[in-house]
């Protein structure tokens, strides 16, 4: 319970709006940022089973343009941005030399000649200086977090909600792609992506128009039962969902196999940083992989406990937590690979207590098609 | 808001005195900064405990929390529905929702802990702090 330093906290341009709405504020990644409004179980429920409204300005973007756009792209990221058409956004990470995550991203493609990145709050700055230092190709790179605010639109109803504020065929949006629009008379790029294993939008604008967006968004869809949400459900949300969140179980550490992200990481798309090293990772194998599991007793994993297996430590939990919607109590975690079978018993150590846990495959939670 | 016959730690917990009889709980204050309560962890009874000492977690869905006793005592009696809806702290923390019952060793110790008034300029003091 220590209070943040709110004095050297960057605020979002809702910050006043999420006060009006009652909203606990925390620190996350140098920004004072809304925790939860009604609370996190609530707002977590709304999501699953309607819709979530979440301020996630504090995001960065980082916009790379010109002729060697494309070049710079795959020479620092690990997914192959050259299979992506206009219009469509991809999950990539951000490699270091030696194949671990300096973050991980969101690659919009714009145009051949411009890309849009989505990247973590904490990151934004230290990303933009590690891609400027490898950028031999002439692309221009911008620091552009302070030119957008992003809001997160999630849930079974997002796109009936939404569609009551825009003129965009929702309906032809699939998936991962992103087109721009209006939404309450305000250009976005209006993208079909998100954070919590749910249908859902992201917009991105201009922050002076912010409240009127917000607010609109609000008001169309109290009907359906929609909710302010903070972070809290964010993380609650995206865990039961089985995604990483860097910081967690993404780190310069970890690499794209042993985050079991080899999905994002394509060797045959030519060279790129890190690529020698998650080559020869590749050969020597894992020394450890990440798990989910859920704990078998009523005792709630946290952050930084240890995994033992006997009496020895065998890892440490990279994100644990009560999973509202399932009712079950999950978490995540790095073990060496033959503890990593769905169905291994594992023990987490609770405060000097151990308690039982069974490793489960991953997501925990799967939106209902 | 908070009452005036309870004493009051600066760990956030409240104890009110009847006879030799402490009843122990968190306060509203607390239960707000945690957030959504999903478990508590309650002593066994009969567990002697000195002022200060932890004697169980409170669980949001955020964190864990420690809570402690406010003053020396043996612990009598659990509130055993805090099992199955730990949520009642949210809901009446100052009430339904106490956590144990001890027998005081000292009841003067009590009267060592904040009264309300303090309690609340204690907690003012600390939304002010976090930018409330």
């Amino acid at each position: 319970m220590s209070p943040p330093a709110t004095e050297t906290l960057r605020k979002t341009a809702l910050h006043a709006t999420h006060r009006r709405l009652g909203a606990r504020m925390v620190a996350f990644g140098g920004w004072e940022m809304p925790v939860d409004y009604s609370g996190i179980i609530a707002e977590h429920l709304a999501v699953r089973t309607a819709a979530g409204l979440f301020d996630v300005s504090h995001m960065g973007e980082i916009e790379i343009r010109g002729p060697h756009a494309l070049e710079l792209v795959q020479w620092v990221t690990c997914n192959d941005a050259a299979r992506l058409s206009e219009g469509q956004a991809q999950y990539s990470g951000l490699m270091s030399e030696q194949g671990t995550f300096v973050d991980d991203l969101l690659v919009h493609k714009i145009s051949a000649m411009h890309y849009l990145l989505c990247v973590n709050a904490a990151n934004q700055d230290a990303d933009f200086e590690h891609i400027c230092a490898q950028n031999r190709f002439g692309a221009v790179v911008e620091n552009a977090g302070a030119r957008y605010t992003q809001l997160a639109l999630q849930g079974p109803k997002a796109q009936d909600i939404l569609a009551r504020l825009t003129r965009t065929d929702l309906t032809a949006l699939r998936y991962y792609r992103f087109t721009f629009g209006e939404v309450s008379g305000v250009s976005c790029l209006i993208a079909r992506t998100g954070y919590t294993g749910e249908d859902g939008f992201e917009l991105y604008f201009a922050p002076e128009h912010s409240e009127r967006v917000w607010n609109d968004l609000l008001d169309a869809g109290q009907r359906d039962g929609l909710l302010p949400c903070g972070l809290g459900a964010r993380n609650t949300l995206r865990l039961e969902a089985g995604m990483c969140l860097y910081g967690h179980e993404l780190d310069r550490t970890t690499t794209p196999w042993e985050a079991r992200l080899d999905w994002i990481c394509k060797l045959d798309k030519g060279d790129f940083l890190g690529r020698q090293s998650l080559v020869a990772q590749r050969q020597q194998g894992l020394r450890r992989v990440l798990v989910g599991f859920e704990m078998c007793e009523n005792r709630i994993a946290r952050d930084g406990y240890p995994v033992l297996a006997g009496e020895h430590e065998i890892g440490r939990v990279t994100s644990g937590s009560p999973a509202p919607f399932l009712k079950k109590n999950i978490g995540m975690a790095y073990v060496p690979p033959e503890y990593s079978a769905a169905g291994v018993e594992l023990r987490i150590g609770i405060r000097g207590q151990p308690a039982a846990a069974r490793v489960v495959s991953l997501p925990f939670y799967q939106r209902p098609k | 808001m908070y009452p005036s016959d309870y004493r009051y730690t600066r760990e956030h917990e409240w104890i009110k005195l009847e006879g030799t009889i402490g009843i122990v709980g968190i306060t509203d204050y607390a239960q707000r900064a945690l957030g959504d309560i999903v478990y508590v962890q309650l002593p066994q009874l009969g567990t002697k405990l000195e002022a200060s000492q932890s004697f169980g977690s409170v669980e949001s869905v955020k964190a864990a929390s420690d809570l402690y006793c406010p003053v020396a005592g043996e612990v009598i009696e659990v509130n055993e529905a805090l099992n199955r809806a730990p949520g009642m702290i949210n809901q009446d923390p100052h009430g339904a929702a106490w956590i144990i019952k001890i027998r005081v060793a000292d009841p003067s110790q009590v009267q060592g802990l904040m009264d309300a008034d303090a309690y609340q300029a204690y907690v003012a003091e600390k939304e002010q702090e976090a930018g409330h």
